[in-house]
Parts: C-alpha cells; sequence; structure tokens
C-alpha cells in the first residue's frame, strides 16, 4: 500500500505536521510569557516607560505566537476524535478529563487574563495589571501540565487496568494515573525547555539591538535578563534531563535502547556520535562502554534488555535489574531518528553551554560600551538551538514509543479512525499546509517587524495614565526623545 | 450512582455549550457582520475592539465542551468527530484563520485584506456549521453495529440539517448586532448600523424559527421513536426561544441596548436546551440511511434506537465522571469569576481612550 492510500500513514503525517507545527509556538509563549511578566514586574517597581513599552513589545509578541498556539491547539484536541478515533475509545476513560482539566483549570485562565493584558492597561490598576502578566504566564504553564500528565501516561501507563475483552483501558487510580512514572520528571524537563528557549529569544533580540547599535538600554536589559534565566535553566536542566532519562531507562526499555542503538542484552554504552543499521541490526558509534548504564543506574555493569530480544517480546524483565516494566509485548521503533534526535539533542545541549559564556562575554563589554559585532551575530541565530532541541526532543519521545501509540497497550495502528479515508486525509493534510503556511509566514512578518520597529512609548502626559505614570510623565518624555 | 453521574453530565456538557453559544455567539456574529458594519479603519478597529478581550476566552468554552464530552462520554466523542470528519475539519480551518485574523489585521498591516476576510469566512462557516450538525444530531444519523457513522460527507448537508444551520447563524448574527448595538460608541456609524442589523436579522430569525418548528412536527418529528424521553421540555424551551424573541423586541423598541443584547442572548439558551431536551437520552441518535433521492433528502431515516449512543451505552467509568465532577467544581466557579472580572473591567462603551490603548 502507497503512502497515498494509507490512512493510518496519513494520519501519521497529519498529526506529526500539526503537532510539530503547534509545539513551535507553544514553547516560544510559554517563554517568552515569563519575560512579558518580568518585564511588567520591573515596569511595576521602576515605573520607567521604557519597561513598560518593553511590556508592550513582548505582550505583542507573546500573543501573536500565543494566538497561533491556541489555533493550532484546537486541531490537537479535535485530532484525538477525528483520526484517533479508536484511540480515544481504548483511552477516553483516562485521556479525557486531562484535557478537560486543562481546558477548564488553564485556558480560561491564560485566554481571560490576557485579554486584560492586551486591552486593559487603561481600563485596571497597576497591580491588577501586573497581576494579570503572571496569571497568563501562570495558565499557560498549567496547560501544560494537564497535557504533558495525558501524554506521559501514553509513555508510562498506570492506574488503570484493561477491561477483559481488552477493549479499553479503565481507570482505577487516579493519582497513579495523574502522577504516573513519568508525569513530573516530564513536566519539568519539558517546562525548563520551553525557559530556555524563551531566554535565547531574548537574548537574541537584546543582541540585535546592541549589534545595531540601538534601543541600547532594551538590548541591554534583554541580554541581562535572558542571560540570567538562561544560566539557571540551563544548569537545571543537567539534574531534570538525568531525572527524565532514569525514567525512561526504568520504564521503556525499548525506548531506551533506541536511543542508544543496544542491540544486544548487556551493559549499555554510551554513544557520542555514530550511526545505526536496523536491517542488519548494528550500530556504530564513538562510545564509553557501560556509559548509558552508568547514568541510568549508577554502575556501568548494569544490564539492560537489547533491541534483538525486545523485539520479540519480553516475559519478564528479571534478568535485568535497571528495569521495572515486568513485561513487555515485543516491537522496536525506528531505531537510526530516535538514536540520532537523541544525539544532536545532547549535542545542542553542549552548544547552548558555549553560547551562554559567549553571551556573557558580549554582555560585559557591551556594558564598558564595546560592541563586538561577531559575538552578537551569534547570539541573534541562538534560539535556534533551543528550537532543535526541543523538536529532537520530542521526536525521541514519540517516535522512541513506537510501535506503540500507549506504551505496550494500544499498537499505533489499531488507534486510527476506522471510517475516515485516505482521500479525507489528504485533503486535510493538504488545506493544514496551507493555511499554516499562511500563519507561519504571516507571523515571521509582524515578529520581525515588530523586533524591527523596537518597543515603542507612549507620551505618557499625553494619555490618561495612572498616577504614578503622571508623575514621571514629563521625565519619560524627555527620555523618549533622547532614545529614539 | 452512574447513572446519577450519566445524567449530571450531559447536563453540565449542555451547560458548557450554553455557555459556548451564547458567549462566542455574539463575537461570531460581529465578525461576520464585520465587512458590512465596519466602512474605514476607526469603525473596523471598533468592531475588533468590541471582541478583542472576549473571544478568546469565549472559544475556551468550546474546548472544555469537547474535552468534557471526551472525558464523559469518550465513544459518543470518537464517533461524531471521525464520522463528521470534513464537517468538523471545515469548522476547525474557520476557528483557526478566525483566531489569527482577529489579532493580526491590527498586526499585520500589509495583509489587512486577507486578515479581514478570514475574520468574515472564519466567523461564517462556524456559525453556519454548528447548527447543521445539531440538525443531523437531532434527526439521527446512519450508525452501524459498531457504532460508527456511515452516512457520509453529503447526506449531513439535508434541508433539515441546512435550515438548523441557517437558524444558528442568523441567531448568531443577531446576537452579534445587539452586542454591537450596546458597545459600539453612540454617535458613531457602527452604532446606527447595528442597531438597524439587529432589528432586521431579529425578524428573519423568527421567520426561519417558524420553519425550523414546522419541519421539526410535520416531517422530523414522526420519525422519532418513543425513547426521546424528555422532548415535552423541548416544547418549554421553545416557548421560552419565543419569549426571548418578544423580550428582546421589547427593549430594542424602547432603545435599551443592554436588555436588548442579554433577550437576544436568550434564543441561543433556548436553541441549545431545546436540542439536549429533544435528544435525551441520545447523545447521538441513530437513524436509518434513507434510499432514494426524495427521501434521502426529506425525509429523514427512521430511528434505529438500538443502535444510538446514549448517555448510559456511551459513557466512561463511574470514577472518572467523578473525578471530572470534582474538578468541575473546583473550576467551573473560577471560571465563572474570571468571567465576572473580564467583562466588568471592560463594560461600557468603547472609548476612544481604549482605542489607543489596544494592541
Amino acid at each position: 500500500m502507497g503512502f497515498f492510500t494509507d490512512a493510518v500513514a496519513l494520519s501519521r503525517f497529519q498529526f506529526a505536521l500539526t503537532v510539530i507545527f503547534h509545539f513551535l509556538f507553544v514553547p516560544l509563549s510559554i517563554g517568552l510569557g515569563l519575560f512579558m511578566a518580568l518585564s511588567e514586574t520591573r515596569y511595576y517597581k521602576t515605573r520607567d516607560s521604557k519597561d513598560k513599552a518593553a511590556t508592550k513589545f513582548w505582550a505583542k509578541i507573546f500573543t501573536t505566537t500565543f494566538i497561533i498556539g491556541v489555533a493550532s491547539g484546537i486541531t490537537m484536541e479535535f485530532s484525538f476524535g477525528t483520526n484517533w478515533a479508536n484511540y480515544s475509545r481504548f483511552v477516553g476513560d483516562i485521556f479525557g478529563a486531562p484535557l478537560a482539566a486543562e481546558a477548564l483549570l488553564a485556558f480560561f485562565l491564560e485566554s481571560i487574563f490576557l485579554g486584560i493584558v492586551l486591552f486593559g492597561r487603561n481600563r485596571v490598576s497597576p497591580k491588577a495589571y501586573l497581576v494579570s502578566c503572571w496569571m497568563t504566564w501562570f495558565g499557560s504553564a498549567l496547560s501544560a501540565l494537564w497535557i504533558l500528565i495525558a501524554n506521559s501516561w501514553m509513555q508510562t501507563p498506570a492506574g488503570f487496568e484493561l477491561l477483559p475483552d481488552g477493549s479499553k483501558a479503565v481507570i482505577t487510580d487516579f493519582w497513579a494515573a495523574a502522577l504516573n512514572p513519568s508525569s513530573i520528571a516530564r513536566y519539568l524537563h519539558t517546562v525548563d525547555s520551553l525557559l530556555i528557549l524563551g531566554a535565547f529569544c531574548v537574548m537574541a533580540v537584546g543582541a540585535w539591538y546592541l549589534k545595531k547599535g540601538r534601543d541600547e538600554h532594551h538590548g541591554v536589559t534583554f541580554m541581562q535578563m535572558g542571560l540570567r534565566v538562561g544560566i539557571i535553566t540551563v544548569i537545571l536542566m543537567l539534574p531534570l534531563a538525568h531525572m527524565q532519562a532514569k525514567v525512561v531507562a526504568e520504564y521503556q526499555p525499548a525506548k531506551l535502547a533506541a536511543m542508544e542503538g543496544h542491540w544486544e542484552d548487556g551493559p549499555m554504552d554510551l554513544s557520542i556520535i555514530g550511526w545505526v543499521d536496523q536491517t542488519t541490526g548494528k550500530t556504530w558509534s564513538i562510545s564509553i562502554p557501560g556509559g548509558a548504564s552508568f547514568l541510568g543506574s549508577g554502575n556501568f555493569d548494569t544490564i539492560y534488555p537489547g533491541l534483538d530480544t525486545i523485539e520479540g517480546g519480553l516475559n519478564s524483565f528479571d534478568d535485568y535489574d535497571g528495569v521495572k516494566a515486568s513485561s513487555y509485548q515485543g516491537g522496536i521503533p525506528p531505531v537510526n531518528i530516535t538514536f540520532q534526535a537523541y544525539h544532536l539533542m545532547i549535542c545542542l545541549y553542549g552548544l547552548m553551554i558555549i553560547w551562554l559564556i559567549v553571551a556573557s562575554r558580549a554582555l560585559f563589554s557591551a556594558k564598558k560600551g564595546k560592541t563586538s559585532t561577531a559575538m552578537l551575530s551569534l547570539m541573534v541565530w541562538g534560539p535556534l538551538i533551543p528550537f532543535l532541541a526541543i523538536q529532537s526532543g520530542w521526536m525521541v519521545a514519540e517516535i522512541g514509543r513506537q510501535p506503540w501509540v500507549v506504551y505496550d497497550l494500544l499498537l499505533t495502528l489499531d488507534a486510527v479512525s476506522p471510517v475516515v479515508s485516505a482521500p479525507e486525509i489528504l485533503i486535510t493534510i493538504s488545506l493544514f499546509i496551507v493555511f499554516y503556511s499562511i500563519l507561519l509566514i504571516s507571523w515571521l512578518r509582524v515578529v520581525l517587524g515588530t523586533i524591527k520597529t523596537g518597543p515603542v512609548e507612549v507620551d505618557e502626559s499625553a494619555g490618561k495614565g495612572t498616577k504614578a505614570n503622571k508623575a514621571i510623565g514629563s521625565k519619560t518624555a524627555a527620555q523618549v526623545e533622547g532614545g529614539e | 450512582m452512574h447513572q446519577a453521574l450519566q445524567i449530571l453530565w450531559f447536563l453540565l456538557i449542555t451547560v458548557l455549550l450554553i455557555g459556548y453559544f451564547v458567549l462566542d455567539g455574539f463575537d461570531l456574529g460581529a465578525g461576520i457582520l464585520y465587512p458590512f458594519i465596519a466602512k474605514d479603519d476607526h469603525e473596523k478597529s471598533i468592531v475588533r475592539h468590541s471582541v478583542g478581550p472576549f473571544w478568546d476566552g469565549n472559544e475556551v468554552w468550546l474546548l472544555t465542551g469537547g474535552g468534557a464530552l471526551f472525558a464523559a462520554f469518550a465513544p459518543a466523542y470518537a464517533t461524531s468527530f471521525s464520522g463528521f470528519y470534513l464537517a468538523i475539519m471545515l469548522v476547525l480551518f474557520g476557528l483557526i484563520i478566525r483566531a489569527m485574523a482577529v489579532e493580526m489585521s491590527k498586526l499585520d498591516e500589509k495583509w489587512r485584506k486577507l486578515w479581514d476576510l478570514f475574520f468574515f469566512i472564519g466567523s461564517f462557516l462556524p456559525a453556519l456549521l454548528y447548527g447543521a450538525a445539531i440538525g443531523n444530531i437531532i434527526q439521527g444519523v446512519a450508525l452501524d453495529a459498531a457504532g460508527e457513522y456511515r452516512g457520509g460527507f453529503f447526506s449531513l448537508l439535508n434541508p433539515f440539517a441546512l435550515l438548523c444551520g441557517v437558524m444558528g447563524l442568523v441567531s448568531c448574527i443577531t446576537q452579534g448586532a445587539a452586542w454591537l448595538s450596546l458597545k459600539a460608541p453612540l454617535d458613531s456609524e457602527v452604532h446606527t448600523r447595528a442597531v438597524k442589523m439587529r432589528s432586521v436579522f431579529s425578524l428573519v430569525s423568527l421567520v426561519v424559527f417558524v420553519l425550523v418548528s414546522i419541519f421539526f412536527l410535520g416531517i422530523v418529528k414522526p420519525q422519532f421513536s418513543s425513547d426521546r424521553v424528555a422532548l415535552p421540555l423541548a416544547y418549554i424551551f421553545a416557548a421560552l426561544c419565543v419569549v426571548g424573541w418578544g423580550l428582546s423586541r421589547f427593549f430594542m423598541a424602547k432603545k435599551n441596548d443592554l436588555f436588548s443584547f442579554l433577550a437576544v442572548s436568550i434564543i441561543p439558551v433556548a436553541l441549545v436546551a431545546m436540542t439536549a431536551a429533544s435528544i435525551y437520552p441520545n447523545l447521538i441518535p441513530a437513524a436509518a440511511n434513507p434510499q432514494g433521492i426524495v427521501t434521502y433528502f426529506i425525509i429523514p431515516g427512521a430511528a434505529q434506537p438500538e443502535l444510538s449512543l446514549t448517555i448510559f451505552n456511551s459513557s466512561n467509568s463511574e470514577m472518572t465522571l467523578m473525578i471530572m465532577t470534582i474538578i468541575t467544581c473546583i473550576g467551573l466557579p473560577l471560571v465563572l469569576a474570571y468571567h465576572v472580572y473580564l467583562y466588568r473591567t471592560f463594560r461600557g462603551r468603547i472609548t476612544e481612550d481604549d482605542l489607543d490603548h489596544g494592541y
């Protein structure tokens, strides 16, 4: 069966396309939301109209990004029903609740307070405005929690039983399902990566201003904010990523083995770089023998099952002391792509550290009044690193789970909608490509345009600003003339 | 207990959908009227600002309704979303381009014409299709023994469903006009036009309502089986619809924009409640796929109650419904509080100051 007539392949392609698109914008909005709130906090303290302009600037970029996240997010919620009806029937008893909770507890919060942030500056007190900024961000971070709980359940299902006929999973313990083995680790790992992305974007904008020798105040402020958050989050990533990897090692032996191209039972090597040939079941790599075993269990000799063994299914994991699952039905993911995505992510992490060091140097010289164009140019391209790292990380998570859609319970093959035909999916894929391209192009133009214009200060004395604004109105007007 | 929860969740989803159709109804309506009611940039900006702070929160009601259907009645969610694939996708694309359009027509001046067009199409399509979907659900659709929809896309476009679609569309437009009458500055052209359209579309909505009622009583209802136990309630809600309409005419004549809007908003409340009452305890009633051109396109198929997806045979487990009830008890009061805060903050008509401050 060719790709264009295969409803399963097309549904998978459509899901991959729409979820990757969705996850270009969501991370950015959660990452930048923090900086919007930080910027408003700064303004609340300083009452400097430059900082107010900065909030408005980030709010504009945040909104454009957020809205695409919302729009493409509706696609995701609908897609479980439209394209994955049998999945929905199988997991509905467990998977629907976090989705509904996400909408009820998080989406309302973020969208309603965003309304205030965007349109309410003149209608609410400065304090209420500040709170609204934080609420918007808090809502977005909370929504990530619910959806990651749902995803984690697909990775490490818990707190359920199968109906006797195996037709669906039914919940038995809410807390065990919600706080399944990978929920917390996945949430922290993901949110930290989103904050890194936000930090790198804010740094990039700051660096671009410094490089162009304009909006110096904002250039330095953005670099500084981005750098501080960047350093904290990048350092935090080490233990968080380790936590996440340990969960994979304990509960998803097939994914772990694919990440390292581990074919035969035994201690697992930690590859630096390599290539996997799945047809022959061979991995060529430069690696530290037993390194992955050490990271997973603290012992170089811990034996992990290899892909050759896993493929046929395992009745017991008793022989493998690093692994907690008790049985595994079999099947292995596409190994090379999992392997490459995983190692790409690690490499990109290394690059992030280098970038942070360069950023500190660049900021240090900028503060002394020297601009080092080369370093600043590097910073401008910085956001690509976390962007790529986030995408490749999710490829490991999702491709590494195959052939299962719910690990060890439901095959992706069995999850699709029986009544949706290949031509119908082809129509919608084409429409997604058309509309998403328009969104992407327009987003790029608006965001780049906003950055080019820079934060714009409004003359406070003319508007009906708050008391505090009025008090410093004349001062800011003078600064505006100097700064613009 | 399980049964009580199943009934509770049928009611809660009805409430969520009422929330959605009342709140998003007015901003969809404003979007449909946008090209006709706003002639220059300043007027367009008034229309956009009237829905700006609200539309996103309003749309979340739909996401919550969809999520709740998934969480409470997963089999019905799966059957309807996959069965009505192309129709659902059309709604989805409408919502996607609309979301972008609301924000972009201000920010993206070069493409403003495109975004203005998207704002219109993205509001028009969902407003029409929601009603059509509801019309199909009321009649019943072709389900097989596995609970899968087998009717195809084009049989969804039958006369009763399309008529219901027009009903929904007109209701949204009337509500949108009433909203713009309430929010637009009194001395603006937008206000004058909105008041006029409010009156015109409210008359149209009465006509369509009468047509839908005749069609329903004469052709659709005779096909029902006896399982539609809450049908009598539907007549009460139909009466409420007419009362809402009468009140709205009264307040329109009194030139009271706030109460006109509130009275007009009774209509979508009553329409959704009517739908719920007329299908209960079904979620997706089954009907035979009628054969032959005439019957296919005019007379809906006879009921096949044994194949219907009901709240009892298509619900999630008792524990899940219980968990969802707890989550709702925590979440819904918060949501209502946010709404009160938002609508209070932006109460009153749009001012020049608002237009200066928005994005």
